[in-house]
């Protein structure tokens, strides 16, 4: 005879709160909640009794006063007696132009380094991977410091330029290359339609939009006539004057004129000047880079299988179809992903200006600004936010972009 | 059948032709070049692009190099010993070599200390790095960086002993209790270890390191090339168990716990170290008790840690996702709870995996060391920048002394990463 005993009554007890797993979870995420709470206020109280001590407190009052000191290399209009704010966004510019640029030059040195190291040449393909192994593992301050070296003290000052027989003279009498930086002409509207030069370049900008625009509807419909009849429009010349006629005729009629540096007093005068410590942060971060991005690129075209290559082939494809149709588009999906760490790297990196005097935001705001207000935690607090709201916008385009070339699978 | 062949004597060989060897066009060095440089018309362009850039390459530095100067007090005497002649001035580095490897303040008579922790280092490190080694010697490396910290600091014995006494505590605590319930054990030995420290807190008196066995040395007389080894390997090994715990956290079920690692990663990823290393100098003193005076190496210390293990912990979350889902179910199938799963089968491969990328890191890290220069630390790169090239002897010898410091840390990040990929060949349990 069985007896039917009832289930044991659910009785809680102190030590199911971590040996049994309903409740495990919660007690250790209770615990963690605590010492979050108590770090928090432990890190907080110090800070007040330390402002207290020290008789300052949180306020962003320091940014609208009058900053006292210049900045040579400037995208806009400042002078020392503009804000410490302004000083910021001329920083945030400044690191913005030379992150973009370096962004630029570092995929180019990257894709020709990491395409030349997969050459058939031995020669080529050893030089090149010396150059990996040699910019990944030297720190990118060293480079920095070595370019701006070469910038400053190997350069030829600008009196070196001048009298009947210089020692050094203008490359074809348009570029100067000095200690102080290089001088490149500047374009400029003579009859703009505007009277200030920024807006008269986004006519400009507007001109190439449209010509884009206009090629886009161009290849579509040439696309259409091919599916149709199979032969394909010849649209190249038709290409060439979308692209050039307009750009050519708002550049005329606006009096599209050069101004090329020259020799006047002690300094070059005139054109744009790229000022050393640009150069060499530029230079040093895209050599740097490149390296790393050269592996990524290598990476990216030995993962695709060498029989994709020879099924192309045997289609009869030629070898820059191959690459183009085949290789590289799937060789992106791997190259990409790395890519945008890269960028990332390089906005990152370039807060190392200050080691050369460049004046990105981490030299105004986080070096000169900290410095003269005192403002230590404030100007940390709005650096940190600007680099963060710099890297989400980063990884946020490219990875768009990577959500684009992605396999698609159906 | 005709009769025409009756007479032919059919010609047959009865001995083998003996194997000629291949043209001279088609073996050995002639080959070779052919094929590997000359192949067609843009590839021997390529060639002789190369042969130039090569030749104007050595053809400048190879004199210079060679025709170096290394026994003079000055720049300007050395330019004498060189008469216009092209040459290198390598006279800085013999003469300010000691201030190079150990910064400008740290005591002359005492620089046996660092090499001594140095070539300890190497003992400490090999049963880590060679794990064919008899794991005995682990005892020793366990035990190394208490007496490195020792050596160099100098100091009361005391202090680095009541450390490690700390350490034997919890680790005799989680032995007892670990095995029953990982977290009482992992608890017990955090509190056992705080609980003994403060004890011996108490114990060591107040003027022990006065006339301690080793003369004191304060942190910032610490400088050089010694600073920045100190640096790479103190915060590498401290980040690598926190990139871990990160990992770990970031996978976690927990939402609190996960949402924790999930921030604090994206956020210390998000900005540059330079900004981190200001909060280390200018605003994490605000952060600790007024009557508290954390020095700066130790801050330094804090952030770089905190910046590399986000880094690894990202490292780590890969090698953990690489993992088949069915490691993770035949762990629960043994009936193995979250620890023993992680420590006995989830970790060891996931770590494995990671190898490459950590390395990665760990490289990354050494030569981000040189940025403490921007905060006025004097480690090689603040020693050449500030004190030697504004000395009036060397002030204008660039090249010398850039180009040291570049060799220096090309043989310690090349060597990591060759030891790294080694140790990828070793591991590798895939048969190819």
């Amino acid at each position: 005879m069985s007896t039917l005993t009832d289930p044991p009554k659910a009785q809680f007890q102190l030590s199911m709160l971590v040996n049994d797993t309903r409740y495990r979870s919660l007690t250790f995420q209770a615990i963690a909640a605590l010492v979050l709470a108590l770090a928090i206020w432990y890190l907080g109280n110090n800070l007040i009794q330390n402002l207290r001590a020290a008789g300052l407190n949180i306020s962003y009052g320091f940014l609208g006063d009058p900053s006292g000191y210049d900045i040579n290399q400037r995208l806009i209009e400042y002078d020392s007696q503009s804000s410490h704010a302004r000083a910021a966004v001329v920083g945030v510019l400044n690191t913005l132009l030379v992150a973009v640029l370096a962004c630029i030059t570092a995929t180019i040195f990257g894709v020709v380094a990491g395409v030349l190291r997969l050459s058939n040449n031995w020669l080529v393909s050893k030089l090149m991977a010396v150059y990996v192994e040699i910019f990944r593992n030297i720190p990118v301050l060293i480079w920095i410091i070595i370019i701006f070296t070469i910038m400053t003290a190997v350069m030829p000052g600008p009196r070196e330029f001048r009298g009947d027989n210089a020692t050094s003279s203008m490359l074809f009498d348009l570029f100067a290359f000095t200690n102080r930086g290089v001088y490149i002409p500047m374009p400029w509207f003579e009859s703009g339609f505007f009277a200030s030069g920024a807006l008269n370049w986004l006519v400009v900008i507007a001109a190439l939009v449209g010509s884009f625009l206009v090629m886009r509807r161009i290849e579509a419909n040439a696309t259409k006539t091919q599916e149709k009849t199979g032969v394909r429009p010849k649209t190249k010349l038709i290409a060439l004057g979308v692209w050039l006629v307009p750009l050519a005729l708002v550049l005329f009629v606006m009096g599209l004129s050069w101004e090329v540096p020259e020799l006047k007093g002690f300094n070059f005068k005139g054109g744009i000047k790229i000022g050393g410590p640009l150069i060499a942060l530029w230079f040093a971060l895209s050599i740097y880079t490149g390296a790393f991005i050269a592996e990524n690129v290598r990476a990216g075209i030995q993962a695709i299988n060498k029989g994709q290559t020879e099924a192309a082939a045997a289609l009869g494809l030629r070898p820059g179809r191959i690459m183009n149709l085949v290789v590289l588009p799937q060789a992106l999906r791997v190259i990409i992903p790395p890519l945008i760490s890269n960028f990332l790297n390089i906005t990152k990196n370039s807060s190392l200006a200050i080691a050369v005097g460049y004046a990105d935001i981490t030299a105004t705001l986080g070096g000169i600004t900290l410095n003269q207000t005192g403002r230590a935690i404030e100007c940390v607090l709005l650096l940190m936010l600007f680099y963060l709201t710099a890297s989400l916008l980063i990884s946020m385009v490219m990875n768009v972009y990577n959500a684009s070339v992605k396999l698609k699978e159906r | 059948m005709s009769d025409t062949h009756a007479q032919t004597v059919a010609f047959v060989r009865e001995t083998q032709i003996p194997p000629a060897p291949p043209p001279g066009r088609e073996t050995g060095v002639y080959k070779w070049i052919r094929e590997n440089l000359f192949s067609s018309v843009p590839n021997s362009i390529l060639t002789l692009a190369a042969l130039a850039l090569i030749y104007a390459l050595l053809s400048s530095t190879l004199p210079w190099l060679l025709n170096g100067v290394w026994t003079t007090n000055s720049l300007a005497e050395c330019r004498e010993v060189l008469d216009g002649k092209l040459g290198a001035c390598f006279s800085v580095l013999s003469e300010r070599w000691n201030q190079l490897l150990y910064g400008f303040k740290y005591p002359g008579t005492e620089y046996w200390r660092p090499n001594l922790a140095l070539v300890l280092l190497l003992v400490a490190l090999a049963p880590v790095l060679f794990f064919d080694l008899p794991r005995k010697l682990l005892a020793f490396t366990a035990i190394y960086p208490f007496l490195a910290f020792w050596l160099i600091w100098g100091g009361s014995i005391l202090v680095p002993i009541v450390a490690l006494l700390g350490f034997v505590a919890a680790g005799f605590v989680f032995q007892k209790f670990g095995k029953g319930s990982f977290a009482l054990g992992f608890f017990g030995a955090i509190v056992a270890a705080v609980v003994v420290w403060n004890i011996g807190g108490f114990l060591i008196p107040e003027g022990a390191s006065d006339n301690a066995m080793l003369s004191a040395v304060p942190s910032r007389d610490l400088g050089g090339f010694m600073l920045n080894m100190m640096l790479g390997v103190t915060c590498v090994s401290l980040s690598v168990p926190l990139g871990i715990a990160l990992a770990l956290g970031r996978q976690s079920n927990m939402p609190l716990i996960k949402w924790i690692c999930v921030v604090f990663i994206e956020f210390v990823r998000g900005v540059p170290l330079i900004t981190l290393l200001f909060v280390a100098s200018v605003m994490l003193s605000y952060f600790f008790p007024p009557d508290a005076t954390v020095d700066l190496f130790l801050r330094v210390v804090i952030m770089i840690t905190l910046f590399s293990a986000a880094y690894i912990a990202e490292v780590i979350r890969g090698g953990l996702a690489a993992l088949p889902k069915g490691q993770y179910e035949a762990a629960d199938s043994l009936g193995l709870d979250y620890p023993q799963a992680m420590r006995l089968i989830i970790l060891p491969q996931a770590l494995k995996i990671s190898i490459p990328g950590i390395v990665n890191v760990a490289v990354g890290l050494f030569k981000d060391t040189t940025l403490v220069s921007v905060i006025s630390m004097f480690d090689l790169v603040g020693m050449i920048r500030g004190p030697i090239l504004a000395s009036t002897e060397w002030n204008g010898v660039y090249w010398e002394l850039l180009g040291f410091a570049a060799f220096l840390f090309f043989i310690v990040c090349y060597g990591i990463s060759q030891y790294s990929q080694w140790l990828e060949r070793r591991l590798a349990t895939d048969h190819h």
